[in-house]
């Protein structure tokens, strides 16, 4: 059956075969260890000079729109917390938010201190991994433990109120499955306290070493207009100078009323969009700070049939993930299933401009600039 | 510029477009044919300057397939939606990738996915499907794939 | 006090008095082998173990803590687990020179133990030109290791013994330069006579600045030298996967490991002795009671605990630091460490000739 037509194949993928002499083709990935998941580069050197690089994705395409088309309003939900498996609360989020959207439903206020709460600390679990991970791209192995002890605190926290660590379906369209913990501000506290002690240790052991600095500044240039042109955006386009933070341009939730800054660096190298996320952690903090005892008491679900039925029509909600601007785009046909979903991925856009960012620089800035660019493969490729 | 601002100036712009009622933004529905210079101008003109194409996808209505681009402007920070309706059985649209670099990768994507063909793009090839893929576009809604879909 | 001499000498004389004198060198011989391959062997377990001590120290961890009290037969059993693995050649590899490459490494890391002084009078080779010949012979194991990442027939197996190649020349240039600094105030190359050159205190006490900065010189040329973070570029795992060890498995991997252990003794036991006096206990001048008191430790002890603490600073580096890029690092050695060392020779040399030190 599915063997029939031809229409892709008249020009199907070639391999990048151009290249003068001398020059080395090499597969990066999809299992090398500074990919973080599966994806493939091929990327061309001469000598140590990276002189193009080409990814090939889909080795975890799991083709989630089109699964999502035969899934209902409540269950596609679901499937997305395994997109960008890093932030999975500000998938859900996202989803939420634009079913509610079509449903034009109000959320209880204490659900939306509770979702914007636990945005906020995955947020903070996802940087601090993201910390580690590049850390221990451009060498750097024992900041991989520092930063598991604190995101290890995060998980139990959301253990505790979710019911798991990773993948957490905690959202749902209307507000949030379950009511909070008990222990649930204790713990958040607890976990501040810590941060805030913790935080500096990771300046004095790689933001302020002259080897990491080195590796980092100047590293993966991107102008603020090639930035916009590529679609980037999250840490790594603002580090370039670009506003881009969707929490602050189309605040949802209570995003509005909370005191925060939005980070820009102009310097639009790795070391800029380093100290961009190193900055946002503290802010995450901040915005934790300023909700964490003043959670108002009420609902934390509002009330929905049983059977959710969108209206007929186009409904685009977006929020920003620890990695950008996450979209999700649905074109309902008023039945109870999405007629066609799109998921606008943060990450698919940002790894477009890594050819662009890695020309002429050593395959030892490659590694660098992946790791700046904090890429999630199942996000790249949904 | 507000939506309504947006209207005007557009059907300037275009007088063939279509507008369409509803939705959060103001949705645009034109011609293929003229999609590339169209896109120029909304990129160049001064009081639009849409330099931000956030959202580029497919979407198969079994009676035609369309393309639908999300537009943003990083200055003035109004919003277009622009859709084109083609041909199912020979999907054609002109390449944008010259003038956003990031649909380079998108139009990628719906080329696998839908089968739609961008004219001058660069580097259209395979990207996400496994290379030599025989068979229908995945995101089309006549897809069958007995072995690995399970229908509920 | 507390010699090995005795032991050595008495062993020697008997063997010499009961068989004829070709008979007794042979089984000194035999000895000498079956000692430096225990030593190897030994040198291997009780580093990799520390290794892993040490980084789970820096890293929250608890280590090895399953096999044995404290997990101190877990490299024995993964030493097992290597020699029992199958040894892979790939097919589409220079079979001689891949199967021939570990080897070479591993030879070359057991010859330079030869002149190494362990403890008082217990030294295999009591060459005249020590120094040279370590300096000399530990350069060599650069062609193993592109042996190995020419022979591999892999693309990030050649980089990475490119890199290790261009990095190991480079700083081999300043390593020597600075081990030249002693050699010039004790004015030979015999590594008995820098010992006991040191019997009223150690170089690094008496020979004021400069003998310092060719210390510091020393020990990051030393840790490129053997491929050691930061300077790892060789096997840069986050880049090239494994370098130019990326195809090897089993006991070949297993002797590239322990290789690069044992030469990392080796120059941390070369630091020992040029700076921080070897098997001398502290000594300071003519002040005798305070150094009577000092030779109440055996000589082993003061040897191995110089030398360990000269590895312990280099795991330190490793666990702490971020990798350099190819190019910062041959700018480190050509534009800083380079010029700085030879002023720095110049520095010792007229403090030698002007006896000014100590």
């Amino acid at each position: 059956m599915y063997r029939e037509s031809t229409i892709v194949n008249e020009s199907a993928s070639l391999p990048y075969n151009g290249g003068d002499e001398g020059d080395m083709i090499i597969n990066v990935g999809p299992q090398h260890p500074s990919t973080h998941g599966v994806l493939h580069l091929i990327i061309t050197l001469n000598g140590e000079t990276v002189k193009k690089v080409d990814p090939n994705l889909g080795y975890i395409h799991r083709s989630m729109e089109k699964m999502c088309e035969s899934l209902t309003y409540r269950q596609f939900i679901y499937v997305t917390s395994r997109m960008d498996y890093l932030s999975a609360h500000i998938n859900n989020h996202c989803c939420a938010l634009c079913v509610e959207k079509g449903l034009q439903l109000e959320v209880p206020p204490r659900a939306q201190v509770i979702r914007v709460l636990m945005d906020e600390l995955t947020r903070l679990a996802s940087h601090h991994l993201w910390w580690g991970a590049f850390a221990m791209d451009v060498g750097a192995l024992t900041p991989f433990f520092l930063a598991f002890r604190e995101r290890e605190m995060i998980n139990d926290i959301m253990e505790e109120t979710c019911g798991t660590r990773l993948t957490m379906n905690y959202m749902v369209p209307g507000g949030v499955m379950a009511d909070l913990h008990p222990d649930f501000q204790k713990r958040v506290h607890e976990f501040i306290a810590h941060f805030k002690k913790k935080i500096d240790e990771y300046d004095e052991l790689i933001t302020d070493n002259i080897i990491f600095q080195n590796r980092t500044k100047g590293i993966g240039y991107i102008s603020k207009e090639d930035a916009i042109a590529f679609g980037m955006t999250g840490p790594s386009a603002r580090g370039s100078g670009v506003q881009c933070d969707i929490r602050k341009l189309y605040p949802y939730e209570v995003y509005d009323k909370l005191q925060f800054d939005e980070i820009i660096e102009t310097g639009g190298d790795c070391f800029a969009r380093y100290m961009v996320r190193m900055k946002e952690m503290k802010q995450s903090i901040s915005i934790i700070e300023q909700l964490i005892d003043n959670i108002p008491e009420g609902d934390f679900q509002a009330k929905t049939k049983a059977v959710l039925k969108l209206p007929k029509g186009e409904f685009y909600s977006r929020v920003e993930t620890a990695r950008g601007e996450l979209g999700v785009y649905i074109i309902s046909e008023g039945a109870t299933t999405p007629y066609r979903i799109k998921f606008r991925s943060p990450g698919y856009c940002n790894l477009s401009a890594l050819d662009h960012m890695a020309k002429g620089q050593k395959i030892g800035d490659l590694v660098a600039i992946m790791g700046a660019l904090d890429l999630v493969i199942p996000d790249i490729d949904r | 510029m507000t939506r309504d601002e947006l209207k005007i100036k557009i059907s300037e712009l275009l007088p063939s477009a279509v507008f369409e009622e509803g939705g959060e933004w103001l949705n645009v529905q034109i011609d293929p044919a003229v999609w590339l210079p169209f896109a120029e101008q909304l990129r160049s003109s001064p009081d639009l300057s849409f330099d931000y194409l956030f959202c580029v996808t497919g979407v198969d209505w079994k009676t035609h397939l369309s393309m639908v681009y999300h537009l943003s402007s990083t200055n003035y920070r109004h919003t277009l939606v622009v859709k084109a309706k083609l041909d199912l059985n020979q999907p054609e649209i002109e390449s944008v990738s010259h003038i956003w670099r990031t649909a380079e990768f998108n139009e990628r994507e719906a080329y696998e996915m839908f089968g739609i063909k961008f004219l001058h793009h660069p580097d259209l090839r395979l990207l996400i499907l496994p290379e030599g893929w025989e068979g229908k576009n995945p995101m089309r809604k006549d897809f069958e794939d007995p072995v690995n879909m399970i229908k509920l | 006090m507390w010699s090995l001499q005795n032991i050595t000498d008495n062993i020697h004389d008997w063997l010499y008095a009961t068989f004829n004198p070709t008979v007794a060198m042979l089984i000194e011989y035999a000895i000498i082998g079956a000692l430096a391959i225990g030593l190897f062997a030994m040198l291997g377990l009780v580093l990799i173990y520390m290794e892993r001590k040490v980084s789970a120290w820096m890293q929250l961890r608890l280590g090895p803590n399953r096999v044995g009290p404290k997990g101190i037969f877990q490299t024995t059993a993964d030493t097992l687990k290597l020699i029992v693995k199958e040894g892979m050649t790939p097919t589409g590899v220079d079979k001689l020179l891949f199967n021939l490459a570990p080897f070479i490494v591993m030879i070359v890391a057991m010859v330079v133990l030869a002149p190494l002084m362990f403890a008082k009078g217990f030294q295999i080779w009591d060459l005249n030109i020590g120094v040279f010949f370590i300096t000399a012979t530990s350069s060599l194991s650069v062609i193993g290791i592109l042996m190995a990442g020419w022979a591999s027939n892999n693309k990030y197996s050649l980089l990475g013994a490119m890199r290790s190649g261009a990095q190991i020349v480079s700083y081999e240039l300043s390593a020597g330069l600075s081990v030249l600094a002693i050699i010039v105030l004790t004015g030979s190359l015999r590594l008995s006579d820098i010992i006991n050159s040191q019997e009223n205190g150690w170089w690094i006490f008496k020979g004021h600045i400069p003998v310092w900065i060719a210390f510091v010189i020393y020990i990051i040329a030393v840790t490129a030298e053997t491929n050691r973070a930061p300077f790892d570029l060789a096997e840069a795992e986050s880049e090239l996967t494994a370098g130019f060890h990326t195809e090897y498995s089993g006991m070949k991997f297993a002797l590239f490991f322990l290789a690069e252990y044992v030469n990392i003794f080796v120059v941390c036991a070369l630091g020992a002795t040029l700076f921080l006096g070897g098997w001398m206990p502290l000594h300071f001048g003519t002040n005798t009671r305070f150094n009577e008191v000092m030779d109440y430790i055996p000589s082993s002890v003061w040897f191995f605990g110089k030398t360990f603490f000269l590895i312990f600073v280099i795991m330190w580096f490793r666990w702490t630091f971020p990798r350099l890029r190819i190019d910062q690092l041959l700018n480190l050695e050509w534009k800083y460490l380079l010029p700085i060392s030879m002023i720095n020779l110049l520095l010792v040399t007229f403090i030698a000739i002007m006896n000014w030190h100590f």
